[in-house]
């Protein structure tokens, strides 16, 4: 608990003397005369309303166009965005939040406490038909959000309340100490209540939208472009360098690349590095590949509902059989990170366990893989026999083929690869139609509750519908315990059944990769990937 | 002809689209998976709410139904993917970008088409005929998702002479690689066409006579092989114009250019139901009007055939 108290107080210290949203451009630099930026987007966003984002395409924008209590620093640091300090009550479950005054929205007006109330209510209202309205609930754990979302509860019984216009007070289930980190999230936005009531659906029109974000949005061409200008009403304006930022939707990544060898993108999407060009982008323009840790995890997941995987020896022999640095080396070799668990080791709060199995040579495990097999009951006579299934895409082939020559080497497994259009292979995985499937996640927001969740039988992204009382009652329990250190040991503790259930075969963590002209600087190494081009600024070339 | 256009109208147009539009609109629900699926497996509450906020909470029937009645007003729904706009609001703006990069490639394409392939009918087995034909062939067997990018490499990366994508309002060096792609095709099936149907009028009875004459060629050609020899190209007009204008899928997709090509793929990936609907019902249309637009021409050209 003073631990606790501790680093509330650190916080509140960090966001009173940080001052970091915005470019930090260093003495002397010779800035070019002209400020715009051309960042790729990767697929056309379905919404730039908060309440209504459903991914990456989507929160890229909702960033630069409005701003949260909370907000990142160019590497991920959380520090206060509209909301200048806050502190907790009650052992944590209570949270006040003192909002700066001089937050404005693009039209001028105060950003205030009740717009947040207001932004918050419209999220879990099930009429907003938000696909994140699931969130203040299940990762922030804001008082009746999932009972809102699930209907039982009127929206206005939301545990937020504005106290005055720059006090906003926000009510937990139960304590949770790492709350202020999942509040970055694009979907948890001020939202102007005026402009919403009064053109309803289309209040995302260039011509109504009123955001308070250090960018405002000037031209939206669908499956072209989205241009942002600076927003001049933004409260740290003079410190942003970017005048006028252009997202481009480009979902084919060699055309994207094409565009940026062009000189006509300054900066590709996150994972805007084609695989198939890798080698020309290393001999050619081996500088302008930034590569850097991501918090996310990529996997196969077993289906619990079949019998074929109830024996743990074989979960566990095809685990040890595949050769993890093999395939983030040799295969990706984009800066991926071979994964023996769930949670990455950069996650905040997290410190990394080392597996007993792990510490064997290759050989070694797959030795102790072929006789796990032969346990079983599995030889070259009588072979187990599975599909792996995967999304239609070059890499997750190229994966899934490597894998299976590992499990050939053992001599008793046989493994059918079929892969699925998008849209069809997230339906079999949804229905449970799968022996083996690729699953992946990526983290909401820097904690590492937000990982090891997803094996929770509760997750709804538990696709094998992995089910195990004790790893539940560790994650319930790390959920609603203050203290950093003893949520490590749960966490680690947690990550240690997941060493001896291989409810999965955690295969890599992902990398942030993205190409970026040399011009452009400002960007850090944020963990969720994020680059927000308040940060930037380019320098004369 | 206007009762010509009437029946066109009340007795093909309306029960074909009627037809297009009910097959579609159970076909395109058949397929897996559905608009709201994500990776993010959201709660079946939170699902059950955002279906019900675009009908998909009530019965197949009643939402066939509802959407007739919609579309009887010419609403095309709200888009099920990008929910800041209705499906009319993305063609409106969509067909004027498609028809302008159409229209450009049909022109360039009837006017070099035409021409290489009555050179190279008029020097049959000459090496003129023979690079055109052989040019023709690349062009129909080149795909253009290589050649898309071939170009772009070319002209943007290497010689930085044009952009490698982006629309800008349909500007001029905008255009320029887009309308080269989308073309060829079309001029190398247009060149066969002709020059196939020219060589056949060539060694008609009528030729003949009117070389037996004494007849300059170049008045031949003008005066009476021109116009039959061009019948089997109009035929195929119809159909090309509506293929080049919505089937620019791969050049809107690389190029960046926001048409309907775009709309249409990106409308199939999303299961973007209303999306799906509303372009097939446009293309649908487009290819009938086409078509009728066709017969009409062929009374024009060959006096043989008249309407009743």
């Amino acid at each position: 608990m003073r631990d606790f108290l501790k680093t509330s107080l650190v916080a509140i210290a960090l966001a009173l003397t940080l001052n970091a949203q915005a470019a930090d451009v260093p003495p002397g630099t010779k800035l070019h005369a002209m400020q715009h930026i051309v960042i790729g987007n990767g697929a056309e966003p379905a919404t730039i309303d908060p309440a209504r984002v459903e991914g990456r395409p989507e929160s890229n924008l909702t960033v630069e166009l409005f701003e949260g209590l909370v907000t990142q620093d160019a590497n991920g640091k959380v520090m206060g965005g509209v909301a200048e300090k806050w502190e907790s009550k009650d052992g944590g479950k209570v949270w006040v939040f003192t909002l700066r005054k001089n937050a404005k929205w693009s039209d001028g007006s105060a950003v205030t406490a009740s717009d947040f109330e207001y932004g918050f209510k419209r999220n879990v209202d099930p009429k907003t038909a938000s696909y994140y309205s699931w969130y203040l609930g299940k990762a922030s754990n804001v008082l009746n959000a999932t009972a809102i979302v699930e209907g039982k509860k009127p929206p206005s019984e939301l545990g937020i309340k504005a106290i005055n216009d720059t006090t906003l007070q926000i009510t937990l289930e139960h304590p949770v100490a790492y709350l202020v980190s999942t509040l970055i999230h694009g979907s948890l936005m001020p939202q102007p209540r005026k402009v919403i009531e009064k053109f309803g659906d289309k209040w995302t029109d260039p011509a109504n939208i009123v955001g308070n974000g250090p960018f405002k949005l000037a031209e939206r061409v669908v499956n072209e472009r989205i241009v942002m200008v600076k927003n001049p009403h933004y409260w740290n304006n003079a410190k942003t360098v970017i005048e006028q930022v252009t997202f481009l939707p480009i979902v084919n990544q060699s055309a994207e690349y094409q565009r940026y060898r062009a000189n006509a993108i300054d900066m590709t999407e996150d994972g805007g590095v084609p695989a198939d060009l890798l080698s020309q982008i290393r001999k050619e323009i081996p500088d302008e590949i930034a590569l850097w840790p991501q918090l996310g995890s990529y996997y196969y997941n077993y289906n619990f509902k079949l019998k074929i995987f109830e024996d743990v020896r074989v979960r566990k022999a095809l685990s040890l059989a595949i050769n993890r640095d093999v395939i983030t080396k040799q295969i990706l070799n984009t800066g991926e990170v071979s994964a023996y668990g769930m949670t990455p080791d950069i996650a905040d709060g997290y410190k990394p366990i080392v597996n007993d199995w792990q510490k064997l040579s290759q050989s070694e495990r797959e030795a102790q893989a072929k006789q796990l097999l032969l346990d079983a009951g599995y030889n070259a006579g009588h072979p187990l026999k599975f599909p792996l299934l995967y999304n239609t895409n070059e890499q997750h082939k190229k994966v899934a083929l490597a894998i299976a020559a590992m499990w050939k080497r053992l001599g008793a497994v046989e493994v059918e690869l079929v892969n699925q259009e998008w849209k069809t292979f997230l339906d079999s995985r949804n229905r449970g139609d799968f022996v083996l499937t690729r699953g992946a996640w990526v983290a909401d927001y820097n904690e590492a509750s937000t990982m090891i969740d997803v094996f929770h039988s509760k997750h709804g992204s538990n696709d094998g519908k992995y089910n195990n009382p004790k790893y539940d009652e560790i994650i319930d329990k790390a959920k609603i315990t203050l203290d950093a250190g003893e949520r490590t040991k749960l966490y680690q503790a947690a990550e240690q059944i997941l060493a001896q259930d291989f409810p999965a075969i955690y295969l890599y963590h992902y990398s942030n990769r993205r190409l970026i002209k040399p011009w452009v600087k400002g960007y850090g190494r944020n963990p969720l990937g994020r680059i927000q081009a308040r940060d930037l600024y380019i320098v004369a070339h | 002809m206007l009762r010509f256009i009437l029946r066109r109208i009340f007795f093909e147009a309306v029960p074909t689209l009627l037809v297009l539009v009910t097959v579609t609109f159970f076909l395109i629900r058949l397929a897996p998976g559905g608009p709201f699926s994500s990776e993010m497996n959201v709660p079946p509450e939170v699902k059950a709410a955002i279906e019900a906020k675009y009908r998909m909470d009530q019965s197949l029937p009643m939402q066939y139904l509802g959407y007739l009645a919609d579309l009887a007003q010419g609403d095309l729904g709200p888009s099920f993917k990008y929910k800041d706009f209705t499906v009319n609001e993305l063609v409106n703006k969509a067909v004027p970008v498609s028809f302008k990069l159409g229209i450009a490639a049909f022109i360039i394409a009837l006017i070099f088409g035409v021409c290489a392939g009555v050179a190279a009918a008029l020097k049959q087995n000459t090496w003129i005929d023979y690079s055109v034909m052989g040019v023709a062939m690349i062009g129909v067997v080149l795909p253009n998702f290589v050649l898309a990018p071939m170009l772009a490499l070319v002209f943007a990366v290497w010689l930085k002479i044009l952009p490698a994508g982006g629309w800008e309002g349909g500007q001029f060096t905008f255009m320029v690689l887009p309308v080269a792609v989308l073309c060829k095709h079309y001029i190398s099936v247009i060149a066969r066409i002709t020059r196939g149907s020219m060589i056949e009028v060539l060694g008609s009875q009528f030729i003949r006579t009117a070389r037996a004459k004494g007849l300059p060629m170049h008045y031949i050609l003008r005066r009476h092989a021109l116009k039959p020899a061009l019948l089997p190209v109009v035929s195929y007009l119809g159909p090309a114009f509506v293929g080049i204008i919505t089937g620019s899928v791969v050049v809107e997709t690389f190029f960046g250019i926001p048409g309907i090509g775009q709309l249409f793929i990106n409308g199939a990936l999303n299961r973007d139901y209303s999306m799906v609907l509303g372009l097939t019902i446009l293309i649908g249309t487009l290819m009938i009007t086409f078509n009728a637009i066709v017969d009409i021409l062929y009374g024009f050209i060959d006096p043989r055939i008249r309407i009743k």
